[in-house]
């Protein structure tokens, strides 16, 4: 139980920290003296950064979502004897690190790519560059190839737990459905649709909240104005050597998803978090 | 559904795997790229050169090697602790189980940064020196609450009175343990070590705080953005991918295909 204390200590001791003063310019140490301001002046400076974050994460969930719904669907129920495998070639590439992952899409995405070769040769690049999907005919260093990198983590954590909820459906609601005269659409979304709702839950908890949090992905495929909460965070703490504010903005932080995990599992037990 | 129906979800669906698998296929098609210059990135031609000499490059290997070493000591703490833990959860009585739980599911729910934030600060005020044992330290924590609540999961569905037949038949508690529970509980023990190597392995975020001068393989594979990509990097890479291909289809038990 010990290691337990290893999480909650030092959470709780970034409290009186975050309301601290650094004692100089050149080091971590601190001195408390209460300062409150400085929740103020994190939400001020990073406010942007924070609506940023959580808008970047809710876009790549919902495009994540579009691939992961009919994704989970197919596996389920078109699958067949195939499913183990088609379920694990989805786990798969999750087993390849975020940053060589990242490297790769700098190959794909960068000026001289094959994604950029292809929006050219389809006459795209203007259209693409009016939506501000491309910046100046680029795709490397702009929010939609964060969106891209994003997206490509978390559906994973989309598609399982999706999967799961829909295997819990028993087939013979599905056939007592047909025998009612339900055609397909209704079978859908009277039966399979409300069923699967657990899943897109837990998937969206489980997706929406590291990809807000995201560090690689902004990093090394984001410009300089796409940096998302956990680099601004990191650049407090590490480069400008500001714990306090570094550990202010954290618990904000902390407290949205709190809020936010709170209200999903509220009425329900923690054994409906499908672990990864 | 009609053919129309079955073939657009079908192409939909390919997609979907297009997405997760591009960076891979990338990933694998360079490690066969006879790169200009320091940074493999741009296609220049094929090559098995990097192949024959996959730890050409010194401080990748280094950086490899102790990211290796880091995630094995990581995931036995991790599943040793994790295991007790479980343990006591699931049949002891433990006062506030629930709440233990709930700040075991804390690490999950958050992202990294904060536990990384709130670690470093705390070393920091520990006067602890960054290095390979706060690194050790940082890495069994997070994977000790996936461990944990692995095996709970597993503990939740297995049936305690196994263990009481076994002392029944004369069997002392310990004995009883080693023949009963733990090779019913070894599945889930061997899957709670491989989440929890991967996590270790992988894991950037957590490391780029309490690392120190240690440098493991991710930590590394940041610096290359800005240093050198040499090609090794993607044929170790995908020596990983394979390796890990691997173990899921020997790890995932034989499932009887569903209706």
């Amino acid at each position: 139980m010990w290691l337990l204390g290893l999480y909650v200590l030092p959470l709780l001791g970034l409290v009186p920290l975050s309301l601290s003063e650094p004692l100089s310019r050149f080091g971590l140490d601190t001195v408390f003296t209460g300062r409150v301001a400085n929740y103020s002046e994190v939400l001020q400076a990073y406010g942007p950064i924070l609506l940023r974050s959580f808008s970047f994460a809710a876009i790549a969930t919902a495009v994540g979502l579009v691939l992961a719904y009919p994704l989970a669907f197919a596996i389920r129920f078109r699958g067949g004897r195939w499913q183990p495998l088609l379920i694990g070639l989805v786990v798969l590439p999750s087993l390849s690190s975020f940053l060589v992952r990242a490297i790769a899409w700098t190959s794909l995405l960068g000026d001289n790519g094959p994604v950029l070769g292809l929006v050219e040769s389809l006459g795209l690049t203007d259209g693409l560059n009016g939506l501000g999907v491309l910046r100046d005919g680029r795709l490397l260093n702009t929010p939609t190839a964060v969106i891209i990198g994003l997206t490509n983590t978390l559906l994973p954590f989309l598609v399982l737990p999706l999967v799961v909820a829909m295997q819990r459906i028993d087939p013979r609601l599905l056939e007592a459905a047909a025998d009612l005269h339900a055609g397909p659409l209704r079978r859908f979304i009277r039966v399979v649709w409300p069923l699967s709702l657990p899943g897109l839950g837990a998937g969206l908890l489980l997706s929406l909240i590291p990809a807000a949090g995201d560090v690689v992905n902004p990093r090394f495929l984001g410009g300089p104005n796409d940096r998302m909460i956990a680099n601004a965070i990191d650049n407090l703490l590490l480069v400008q050597l500001q714990a306090p504010r570094a550990a202010a903005l954290t618990l904000v932080l902390t407290a949205l998803i709190t809020v936010a995990v709170g209200l999903q599992l509220r009425g329900r037990g923690l054994e409906e978090l499908p672990l990864p | 559904m009609n053919r129309a129906g079955a073939l657009l979800l079908g192409l939909w669906s390919a997609l979907a795997y297009g997405l997760l698998y591009a960076p891979v296929v990338v990933t694998v098609l360079f490690s066969f790229n006879a790169p200009r210059g320091r940074f493999n990135l741009v296609w220049q031609g094929f090559t098995l050169e990097n192949w024959r000499h996959p730890f050409q490059d010194g401080a990748l290997t280094a950086a490899f090697l102790t990211s290796l070493g880091l995630a094995v000591a990581a995931a036995l703490l991790a599943v040793l602790l994790g295991g007790l833990m479980a343990l006591a959860l699931s049949r002891a009585r433990v006062r506030g189980g629930r709440w233990i739980e709930l700040l075991l599911a804390l690490p999950l729910t958050n992202p990294e940064i904060v536990l990384a934030t709130a670690l470093l600060t705390l070393f920091v005020g520990l006067d602890l020196p960054r290095g390979p044992l706060t690194l050790l330290l940082s890495h069994s924590l997070f994977c000790l609450s996936y461990a944990a609540l692995t095996l709970k999961a597993r503990l939740a569905g297995f049936d305690p009175t196994l263990e009481l037949a076994a002392q029944d038949l004369g069997a002392p508690p310990l004995e009883a343990f080693r023949r009963v529970t733990l090779p019913l509980l070894a599945p889930g023990l061997l899957a709670a070590m491989l989440l929890s190597f991967s996590l270790s392995f992988d894991d950037y975020v957590v490391s780029s705080f309490t690392a120190g001068e240690t440098l493991t393989l991710p930590l590394y594979l940041a610096g290359a953005f800005q240093r050198e990509i040499s090609p090794q990097i993607q044929v170790l890479s995908t020596l990983v991918l394979l390796v890990s291909a691997l173990v899921l289809v020997l790890a995932s038990p034989p499932r009887r295909s569903p209706r």
